[in-house]
């Protein structure tokens, strides 16, 4: 596992409270995670904090599950 | 109570009337705040008065680029932002067949549009801190009307709609909005009425007079506090019993 893949679902642990083992590639934000529109929008503010990115509003949009951000943040990210 | 101590504040149109008044009570609850308009010898003249804890953030709420480098700039000055007052506002009355596009366009942009875009911004940097309140000052036309400011009505009105949506979307982040809507105070703006007008309007006021810059800032500083974080979504009125609604 990629050291921003480890990032990224520590993130994602702790703003959701949900389980490290729930925190699977494809799960999604809203229907596997349990958050609603708004944590989407911080777990992205949340994202561009740890790695120091913009992640624009269209962007944003399609970071649905884990894996699209760890992708997004793979190809974006210094 | 209402202490305000460590919070950052900014206040639109604190230029005027009720800007300045509301400036200086959040300053006096020992807040640090940003005064924002476009007259920068007036913001000035405030700051030197208030002393410490005063940043000046010269902003024409017209021009786009300008409002939206406002909330950065109070940031940059005061390391965060935990209250945003929308209170800059203006009127271009006209009888309603009349009625240009640009008197339109000018007071939905000022009121309406730049309160949203500087309230977006300034929702970011409150949802990373769990603390904010989110204050614009509206007007009792906005509930009830008034012949010759349809313009003014509208943007008036669309303040209120957006208090309410954006107080259901952020309540969680424990960050109020709410709105104050005064009826007649008196300020520059109210100071262009002639007798027969101010008489025809102190009999539709209970209280039988004009409402003062301090009573709207009173409203501002309660609405701020701590105290009132179970109040989100809200109109006050403050109009001397003018309108009960
Ligand atoms: N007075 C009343 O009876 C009454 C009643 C109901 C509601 N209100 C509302 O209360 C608020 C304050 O009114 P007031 O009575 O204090 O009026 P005011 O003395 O005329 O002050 C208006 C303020 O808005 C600012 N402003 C106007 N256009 C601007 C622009 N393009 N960019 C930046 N700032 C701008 C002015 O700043 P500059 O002069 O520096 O540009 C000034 O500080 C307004 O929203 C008004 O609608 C007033």
């Amino acid at each position: 596992m990629s050291d921003i893949a480890d990032r990224v679902k520590k993130i994602v642990v702790e703003h959701l409270g949900v389980d490290t083992d729930k925190v699977a590639d494809d799960a999604s934000f809203i229907d596997d995670l349990g958050a609603d529109s708004l944590d989407t929008v911080e777990l992205v503010m949340a994202f561009e904090e740890e790695f120091g990115v913009e992640i624009p509003d269209d962007a944003a949009e399609t970071i649905l599950t884990v894996g699209d951000a760890v992708r997004f943040l793979e190809k974006n990210a210094g | 109570m209402f202490d305000l101590t460590g919070k950052a504040a900014l206040v639109t149109g604190a230029s005027g009337g009720i800007g300045e008044a509301i400036a200086r009570a959040l300053h006096r609850q020992g807040a640090t705040v940003a005064i924002s308009g476009t007259r920068a010898e007036r913001l000035e003249t405030l700051a030197a008065e208030l002393g410490e804890r005063v940043h000046i953030c010269v902003a024409n709420l017209a021009d786009r680029e300008a409002v939206d480098g406002l909330v950065p700039a109070a940031e940059a000055a005061m390391g965060q932002l935990d209250i945003l007052v929308n209170n800059a506002g203006i009127t271009r009355d006209n009888i309603f067949m009349r009625m240009k596009d640009e008197e339109w366009d000018q007071v939905l942009e000022v009121n309406l549009s730049a309160a949203f875009r500087l309230s977006r911004a300034a929702v970011k940097g409150m949802m990373r801190r769990r603390f904010g309140r989110i204050i614009s000052i509206t007007s009792v036309v906005g509930v009830t009307g008034n012949p010759g400011q349809a313009n003014y009505a509208a943007a008036k009105a669309g303040m209120i709609g957006m208090t309410k949506s954006v107080a259901r979307e952020v309540a969680s982040r424990n960050i109020t909005v709410n709105a104050i809507a005064p009826g007649f105070i008196e300020t520059a703006m109210t100071d262009v009425l002639n007798d027969k007008q101010r008489e025809s309007i102190l009999q539709s006021v209970p209280a039988g007079r004009l409402g003062t810059s301090s009573e709207i800032a009173a409203a501002t500083v309660y609405l701020a506090s701590e105290e009132a974080g179970y109040v989100t979504g809200q109109t006050l009125h403050v109009n001397g019993g003018m309108a009960m609604i």
